[in-house]
C-alpha cells in the first residue's frame, strides 16, 4: 500500500532579521532598560532566539511620562481623521510585512505557521483596518454625548496571541484618542517589539504607543501607577482578580478579558462531520491556548459512542511537529510551566477516574510538547471539567435534554463562549438565550472578527473588545 | 494496484442488501426517503471550510513527484463530443499508453472515457494494455430517455468491449423524491453491465451534483447510488457547472468511507470536469488521503475524469525531472482538447 507521505515544508526564517537583544521601546526610539535581561526561546526547539530588557518601576515612569505628554500635547489634539490616517498606515504596513510577523510568531510562540499566517497576522491588521474607520465617527457611534479619551492607557496582553491581542488592544485605544504603555507577555515579546518597528516606519508620534517588556512585576508596575487612567488586560483569571483588587477605590477603569471553560454542545441533529471538525477547532487550535476553547464536549447520549469514534478518528490525521511546517496542524505547548499545568491537570484527570486517549503520534525530542488528547467519562465535579486546563486536552461530557445541556454548559464560574450544534434554527435561538456566556457560536467555533464584539460573564471578567461595542471601553461620555 | 476483492459483487441482489440495511421487509420509497433523510446533514459553511483548509497543504518535492505519478495513473482520459472521430479516439488512446514520449517511466492513465459508439476504436488501440475502456451510457448526459434506451446504450457498450459503464442518474426523479425509481434505474443499469461470461464492467454512478446543488442532496445521493450497487460515484458529467469541486468530493469520500464502515464494501470516487491543473488533483490526492484514507490512493478506487490534466501533470512531471519548465509544445498531443 502506498503512502501519502507529507515531505517537509518548512516557511523560511530567512524574512525575519532577529536581533541579539532588544530594548524597551518608550517615546518612538528603543532604549535599555534599568533591570536584568531575560530570554525569549522559541518553545519547538528552545533555542534562544534574543534577549529582552526587564522594565523596572523607573522605566515605567519613563514610558507613562512619554504617553502622558504624547497625549496631551499631539493625540488628543489631533483630529480623528489625522489619527484613522495612522492607523491605516499601521494596518497597511502589518499586510506588507505579514509573512515576516507570521514566521516571528510562529518561532517565539510555538504555533503552527499556518495559523499565523492565516489568522493572527492578518485579523490583526484587519482591527486596524476597522478601527481606523471609527476614529473620526465616534460621536455617531452611540456611545453617548462627547466620547472623548480616557487619556493613557496600560495594557497587559497575553502569550497566546501575541500580535493579535496587541492588535485587539492598541488600535481601539489609539482610535479613539488614547496613548498606551502595552507589556507584551514574558515568553513572547518579540512581535511586540517587531510592531513597534512598524510605528517608528508609520512615523506615529513619538509616545503614543510605548512598549515595555518584562514579567509579573513590570505589569504590577503598570497597574499600581498613578499615571494611568484605564487599564485593559487580557489574561488569566488570578492575575485579572488581582489587577481589579489593585484598581480598587482607585479612579481607573479597567477592562479584563478573562479564562474561560467553554461547552461545545453537539445535538444529536448535528451535521455530524462538520461538527466533529468544530470540537477540533475548538479546542486544538492553537494548541488550546485560547481563552474562549471549546475545553468541555457536551455531546448528547445517544451518538456519544459515535461521535467518540469519529472525533478520535479525525484526531489521527492531525499533524503535530515543527511549527513552521505548512503542514503543521499543532504546534510546541509556549512554555515549559505552561506544560507542566498541563501535564499536572491531566494526571489529576486520570487520577479521577476519567479515560485519557490521545492519537500515540510522535512528538520531536526537543522543546515543548503535549499531544492533543480527549478524556471521555468526565464528570461536572472533576477538576479537570472545572479548571481551565489551556492546553490541548478535551473533556468529554453527555447530556439528555437541551435543558441538561444548558445547566451543564452554565454550570462554571466561567462564562467567555460556547458552541452549539444542531440543524434546528429555533434550539439555536433558545440555546444561545440560555447560555450565560459573552460570545455563542452556532455550527462553528472560533471565529473572529474585528466588527464583532467579544468578551465574558462571570469569572470570564468584564468589558467588550471588537465591534463599536468595543470602543465605550476607551471613552468616557457626558458633560 | 489493484484490490479487486472488497469490490462489488456482480450478482449481487441489491434490492435485498437494501431492504436488510434499511431495516424494511418491503422496499419503498418512504422507506428509502426516511433512510436518506435520517443522514446526518451537511453545514455548508463547514463543509467549504474543511475542503479550504486540505487546499492549504502545501506538497512539495519528493511527495509532490508520488502525488503526481499517482494523480496521472488515476486519470479517465475522456473525449465526450459530438465532433468525436475514430482519429481522435486513436489519438486520445495512443497518448494514454504512450503520454509522455520523452520519458517512458512516466505512468499510463486508468482508462480512456467515450462515447459507446467508440468503445470499439480505443479497445483496438488499447488492446490487453491494461488501460481500461470506459463508456458513457444511459442517454449521457442528461439521462431522458426510456429504461429499455438506457438499458440498450449499456448492453451495446459492454457488449463492445467496456471495462467500465459511466451511468447518469435521473436527476429529475431524485430531485421530485423520487428515490425508488433512482435506485431501480441503478440496479437495472448493474445488472446490464453482465457479461455472457458472467463477469462486469464496473459501473460508476454520475449524479451530477451541479445539478443537484445542495451538500445535503450530494450526500443522499451518493448513499442511494452505493446502496443500488454503483461501484464508483461520480461528481458530473463534465456538460454543466459547477462540475467537480473539491467540497463536494469531500462529501462523498466521507459517504464511501462511512459506507464501508457500515458494509465492509469498498467504493470507488471520481470527481469529473473543471480539474485542469496539477495543483488541483493534488489538493484532491490530500482531500482523499485525509478523509476517505490511503486504501482509496489507488487508482482503482479514486479517479480523475479529466483531459486537459494529463497535460499539465506531464508538464509539472518533465519540470521535476529536469528542474525546468518545458512548455506546451514539449507534451506531445495528438488530440489537444478542445472542450472541458
Amino acid at each position: 500500500m502506498p503512502t501519502f507521505e507529507y515531505a517537509p515544508a518548512p516557511e523560511s526564517r530567512a524574512v525575519v532579521d532577529l536581533q541579539s537583544s532588544y530594548g524597551l521601546f518608550i517615546n518612538g526610539e528603543f532604549v535599555d532598560g534599568g533591570g536584568t535581561s531575560f530570554k525569549s526561546i522559541s518553545p519547538a526547539t528552545e533555542e534562544v532566539l534574543a534577549e529582552v530588557s526587564e522594565a523596572t518601576d523607573a522605566d515605567i515612569d519613563k514610558a507613562v511620562a512619554a504617553a502622558r505628554s504624547a497625549y496631551t500635547r499631539v493625540w488628543s489634539r489631533m483630529s480623528g481623521a489625522d489619527r484613522g490616517k495612522y492607523l491605516y498606515r499601521i494596518a497597511r504596513i502589518l499586510q506588507e510585512r505579514a509573512r515576516e510577523f507570521a514566521v516571528l510568531e510562529t518561532l517565539d510562540n510555538g504555533k503552527p505557521i499556518k495559523e499565523s499566517r492565516d489568522v493572527d497576522v492578518p485579523i490583526a491588521a484587519a482591527h486596524f483596518f476597522y478601527h481606523a474607520g471609527w476614529a473620526d465617527k465616534l460621536e455617531y457611534a452611540s456611545l453617548g454625548t462627547n466620547p472623548r479619551p480616557h487619556g493613557v492607557v496600560g495594557q497587559i496582553i497575553p502569550w497566546n496571541f501575541p500580535l493579535l491581542m496587541l492588535a485587539w488592544k492598541i488600535a481601539p485605544a489609539l482610535a479613539t484618542g488614547n496613548t498606551v504603555v502595552l507589556k507584551p507577555a514574558e515568553t513572547t515579546p518579540l512581535t511586540a517589539l517587531l510592531f513597534a518597528e512598524v510605528c517608528q516606519q508609520a512615523e506615529l508620534p513619538p509616545g503614543v504607543v510605548n512598549i515595555v517588556t518584562g514579567s509579573g512585576p513590570t505589569g504590577q508596575a503598570i497597574v499600581d501607577h498613578p499615571g494611568i487612567d484605564k487599564i485593559a488586560f487580557t489574561g488569566s483569571t488570578g492575575v485579572g482578580k488581582m489587577i481589579a483588587r489593585s484598581i480598587a477605590g482607585t479612579r481607573k477603569k479597567a477592562t479584563l478579558e478573562l479564562g474561560g471553560k467553554a461547552a461545545n454542545i453537539v445535538f444529536d441533529d448535528a451535521p455530524i462531520d462538520q461538527a466533529v471538525e468544530g470540537i477540533v477547532n475548538g479546542i486544538f487550535f492553537n494548541q488550546g491556548h485560547v481563552c474562549c476553547a471549546g475545553s468541555r464536549l457536551l455531546v448528547q447520549e445517544s451518538i456519544a459512542d459515535e461521535f467518540d469514534r469519529r472525533l478520535k478518528r479525525r484526531l489521527g490525521t492531525l499533524r503535530v511537529g515543527d511549527p513552521l511546517d505548512k503542514n503543521t496542524d499543532v504546534g510546541a505547548i509556549n512554555s515549559r510551566a505552561q506544560l507542566d499545568r498541563i501535564v499536572a491537570l491531566t494526571d489529576v484527570g486520570e487520577g479521577e477516574g476519567a479515560v485519557r486517549w490521545d492519537s500515540g503520534c510522535a512528538l520531536p525530542t526537543k522543546g515543548f510538547w503535549f499531544r492533543p488528547t480527549i478524556f471521555t467519562g468526565v464528570s461536572q465535579t472533576h477538576r479537570i471539567a472545572q479548571e481551565e486546563i489551556f492546553g490541548p486536552v478535551l473533556s468529554v461530557l453527555t447530556f439528555r435534554t437541551p435543558q441538561e445541556a444548558v445547566a451543564k454548559a452554565n454550570n462554571t464560574p466561567y462564562g467567555l463562549s460556547a458552541g452549539i450544534w444542531t440543524e434546528k434554527g429555533s434550539r439555536i435561538l433558545w440555546m444561545a438565550d440560555q447560555l450565560k456566556a459573552g460570545v455563542v457560536w452556532a455550527n462553528t467555533f472560533n471565529q473572529f472578527d474585528p466588527t464583532s464584539p467579544f468578551g465574558g460573564y462571570k469569572e470570564s471578567g468584564y468589558g467588550r473588545e471588537g465591534g463599536r461595542h468595543g470602543l465605550e471601553a476607551y471613552v468616557k461620555t457626558g458633560a | 494496484m489493484n484490490t479487486p476483492a472488497t469490490d462489488v459483487d456482480s450478482t449481487l441482489d441489491a434490492t435485498a442488501r437494501a431492504r436488510d440495511l434499511v431495516g424494511v421487509s418491503r422496499l419503498t420509497n418512504s422507506a428509502l426517503t426516511g433512510w436518506l433523510h435520517g443522514l446526518p446533514g451537511v453545514d455548508q459553511v463547514g463543509c467549504e471550510a474543511r475542503a479550504a483548509g486540505l487546499g492549504t497543504r502545501s506538497i512539495k518535492t519528493t511527495s509532490k513527484a508520488w502525488a503526481i505519478d499517482l494523480a496521472i495513473s488515476m486519470i479517465d482520459l475522456t473525449t465526450l463530443e459530438g465532433a468525436d472521430t475514430r482519429g481522435r479516439v486513436r489519438g486520445l488512446a495512443a497518448k494514454a499508453l504512450l503520454p509522455d514520449p520523452s520519458d517512458l517511466s512516466t505512468p499510463r492513465p486508468a482508462a480512456v472515457c467515450v462515447y459507446g459508439d467508440m468503445v470499439t476504436t480505443a479497445k483496438e488501440v488499447l488492446g490487453d494494455s491494461g488501460v481500461k475502456v470506459a463508456a458513457v451510457a444511459t442517454a449521457f448526459p442528461s439521462g431522458r430517455a426510456s429504461m429499455a434506451v438506457k438499458l440498450a446504450d449499456t448492453q451495446d457498450a459492454v457488449r463492445a468491449g467496456a471495462d467500465e459503464i459511466d451511468m447518469v442518474i435521473d436527476r429529475g426523479a431524485f430531485l421530485s423524491g423520487d428515490y425508488l425509481t433512482v435506485f431501480h434505474q441503478i440496479a437495472e443499469v448493474k445488472k446490464a453491465c453482465v457479461r455472457a461470461d458472467g463477469s462486469a464492467a464496473r459501473l460508476k454512478v454520475i449524479m451530477e451534483t451541479g445539478e443537484l446543488v445542495t451538500y445535503d442532496n450530494v450526500r443522499r445521493a451518493s448513499w442511494l447510488s452505493m446502496l443500488a450497487g454503483g461501484d464508483f460515484i461520480k461528481t458530473s458529467t463534465g456538460k454543466i457547472q459547477p462540475a467537480a469541486t473539491l467540497p463536494v468530493t469531500l462529501i462523498m469520500l466521507e459517504a464511501v468511507r462511512d459506507w464501508r464502515d457500515l458494509t465492509g464494501t469498498m467504493v470507488g470516487v471520481k470527481p469529473a470536469g473543471g480539474i485542469k491543473t496539477s495543483k488541483d488533483a493534488i489538493k484532491f490526492l490530500v482531500t482523499v488521503h485525509e478523509i476517505a484514507g490511503e486504501d482509496w490512493l489507488d487508482n482503482h478506487w479514486f479517479r480523475f475524469g479529466a483531459s486537459s490534466l494529463l497535460n499539465d501533470l506531464l508538464l509539472q512531471r518533465q519540470r521535476m525531472t529536469t528542474g525546468a519548465y518545458s512548455g506546451a509544445n514539449y507534451i506531445a498531443d495528438d488530440s489537444p482538447s478542445t472542450a472541458y
